[in-house]
């Protein structure tokens, strides 16, 4: 009988060489003539024990890891078909504790599964939430959204059920469904991942968002960063097609929806939702005025539901298990759970999938195990370039919303980039300003023009020009930006930069703040 | 302009197409351009004028959706195109001082591109390899832990396979 061996497609353990171990074990086993079969799984999120290869043992998957592709005839030699011994030998990897203390929903079968096969995901409770759905009413799919707590992961937070609701009552002769996979927050890699590895749940999803607000066409809107997310979801909606999932007659419903990829071209500011709709246009990424909100006149004008990867991703199990069973996990008003992504300058970085209200300490120090250069942890960044950073005192507070904006902080999509104690955080305030100013659409001047003030302006205060007078400039313009922007680009961009001028003072050449200081 | 004067363009069949392709999708500029970028390495600025042709578009429109995106280039590129990723989580493994390496090595700034051909050097913002950082695309392929060392090989190996 054959033994499956299971090395990662993932882009993350590809870009440490699971390619060549792929081949090797492949040539490897033909010279031995040893009956494999390889599957190209999704990754577990394990990424520093990539490329992790896994065997399928009666006693469940073994896992080995780091696998390069000079370690492989030394784990044939030792029997790894079997789960021998080997020193990267890391016993079953449902026992790491890293993966064994999480609760993954939405990305139950992420690293488990063939990511494009049909057959496989359904084996693995694949399309049960469909199954329900489609003999449900429309307001009765909203409802159970609405009753699971679900809010949108792509950052803002906007309850997804009531989102759902707008778009079903809107009348139009076309709806439609976007998916919102430009992932472009430096940190963040988990829509990544479930594209990757479990793209079929993503379209799971979006099939049962189209028959809760009854729209016939969807969009995933992708970035050209993603090459193998692309492809994989590629593969994954053919396949869908074939087996009926997607087309005009789904499961027998008589329903139709299709559904296809569109690329994005490198523009940050596209992750905004009303500048993806321009976009995928066919237009410049110009964020638009709402009123009117994209439920009511969204793509091309007509009523859509714009939801982020993983809120479409943690429907499926909503109403595979029902709304209570997900309202179930987390805490306070953060229902469920959250995908987190750990970044940066960490010992164990990688996908942590937990119940809202594990704290950041946890996260950094029980999952993370510190950072890689084995330094102390000065400040971590949450929520991508347009979040705050936080200092080490902050570090108790727990992943929930609201936590979060008490301490004038976001959760965002989830990523947390970690820094040593060798960063400058006058040069992180500084490139938050830069990277506002690459990215800005232009739409706005508060956004456009304050982003390029307030490089110049703190370019200054680090080099000692007039500090304080600078330093009191450089809080005006966040102000202005924080209230006159259009859009989170500009006016999230003061959260990072007040963040570190008020926990990190130091690094700006100034005093030590006063707490009544710090908290403005 | 008569169709005539842009078929003797070297560029024209690509973007022939491209155009043959997609221009009846909705929203189908996008995916015209990246099409036409894909067979070319670039969009050419003369093509312009035969996009908005045939989408119905003032050639302001087609020229300010190429300019506006980082991703579309308005001149070819070298052979192999190198992206260094620049965002926060490679900053924090010290992707400024690879990036200076790079520059070093290729003799080139950001954008530009060696003097054999053989690789454009541009930056990226977030490759979603934040756990594996430093991180580079080489043609489309994501490298992680990126080390001075590891970037001088795999140049090498790209000015090999030409």
């Amino acid at each position: 009988m054959s033994t499956r061996v299971f090395i990662p497609r993932d882009s993350g353990a590809l870009s440490v060489g699971a390619e060549k171990v792929a081949r090797a074990i492949a040539t490897e086993a033909a010279v031995r003539n040893l009956p494999v079969t390889i599957v190209r799984n999704g990754s577990r999120g394990l990424y520093w024990l990539e490329p992790l290869v896994e065997v399928e043992t009666p006693a469940g998957r073994v896992a080995y890891g780091p696998v390069s592709a000079a370690d492989v005839p030394a784990l044939f030699e030792a029997g790894f078909l079997t789960g021998g011994r080997h020193g990267l030998n890391l016993g079953l990897t449902e026992e790491i504790p890293f993966l064994k203390k999480q609760e993954r929903l939405t990305c139950a079968r992420v690293g488990i599964t063939d990511p494009v096969s049909v057959a496989d995901y359904e084996a693995h409770g694949g399309y049960r939430g469909l199954r329900n759905a489609i003999r449900m009413e429309p307001a009765a799919i909203v409802e159970q959204v609405t009753q699971s707590g679900l809010r949108g992961r792509g950052g803002a937070a906007f309850p997804t059920g009531i989102k759902w609701k707008t778009v079903l009552g809107a009348t139009g002769d076309q709806k439609y469904v976007v998916c919102n996979a430009d992932e472009g927050d430096s940190g963040t890699f988990s829509d990544r991942m479930i594209m990757e590895g479990d793209p079929l749940v993503l379209v799971e999803g979006m099939t049962i968002a189209a028959l809760a607000v009854g729209a016939a066409q969807g969009y995933i809107y992708s970035r050209s960063e993603y090459p193998h997310a692309i492809a994989a979801l590629t593969e994954a909606i053919q396949g869908a097609y074939r087996a009926g999932f997607l087309g005009p007659d789904i499961l027998g419903s008589g329903k139709r929806f299709d559904l296809e990829v569109r690329v994005g071209a490198g523009a940050y500011v596209c992750g905004e939702e009303t500048a993806l709709l321009e976009s995928l246009e066919g237009k410049r990424g110009v964020v638009r005025y709402k009123p009117p909100l994209p439920a009511i006149e969204g793509l091309f004008g007509k009523p859509t539901v714009i939801n982020n990867v993983i809120s479409l991703a943690s429907v499926p199990i909503i109403l595979d298990r029902g709304a209570a069973y997900y309202r179930d996990y987390g805490m306070g008003r953060s229902r469920g759970t959250l995908p987190i992504q750990l970044a940066g300058n960490i010992r164990h970085g990688g996908l942590v999938e937990k119940a809202f209200g594990v704290t950041v300490r946890e996260l950094l120090y029980d999952y993370g195990g510190g950072t890689l250069t084995g330094r102390p942890i000065r400040a971590v960044q949450v929520g991508g370039p347009l979040g705050a950073y936080l200092p080490e005192s902050q570090f108790d507070t727990p992943l929930d919303y609201e936590a979060f904006v008490a301490i004038n902080a976001m959760v965002g999509h989830g990523g947390i980039v970690v820094f040593d104690d060798t960063v400058d955080m006058a040069k992180q305030a500084r490139w938050a300003m830069e990277f506002c100013a690459i990215e800005s659409c232009g739409k706005c001047t508060p956004c456009r023009i304050g982003s390029t003030r307030g490089v110049e302006v703190l370019d200054k205060v680090m080099a000692g020009q007039d500090r304080e007078a600078n330093v009191a400039l450089t809080r005006d313009l966040c102000n202005t930006m924080l209230y006159g922007s259009l859009c989170a680009l500009g006016g999230m961009t003061p959260y990072p930069v007040l963040s570190a001028l008020n926990h990190f003072p130091d690094d700006f050449g100034l005093p030590a703040a006063e707490p009544a200081a710090a908290a403005r | 302009m008569p169709p005539e004067a842009t078929t003797a363009e070297p560029w024209a069949p690509a973007v022939e197409r491209a155009l043959a392709a997609h221009k009846t999708r909705p929203g189908a500029l996008l995916p015209i351009l990246h099409e036409i970028q894909h067979a070319l390495g670039y969009v050419p600025p003369a093509a312009v004028p035969v996009i908005a042709d045939a989408l119905n578009l003032s050639r302001a429109e087609v020229h300010g959706v190429v300019t506006f995106y980082h991703e579309f280039r308005e001149q070819a590129p070298g052979r192999h195109v190198v992206k260094i990723c620049l965002a926060e989580a490679c900053q924090s493994l010290g992707c400024e001082e690879l990036l200076a390496h790079a520059k070093a090595r290729l003799g080139v700034e950001l954008h530009g591109t060696t003097a054999d051909g053989a690789i454009t050097l541009e930056p990226v913002y977030c490759l979603g390899n934040c756990m594996l950082s430093p991180s580079l695309m080489a043609d489309g392929e994501i490298h992680g832990r990126v080390t001075p060392q590891s970037f001088d090989r795999l140049t090498a190996e790209l000015r090999e396979a030409r």
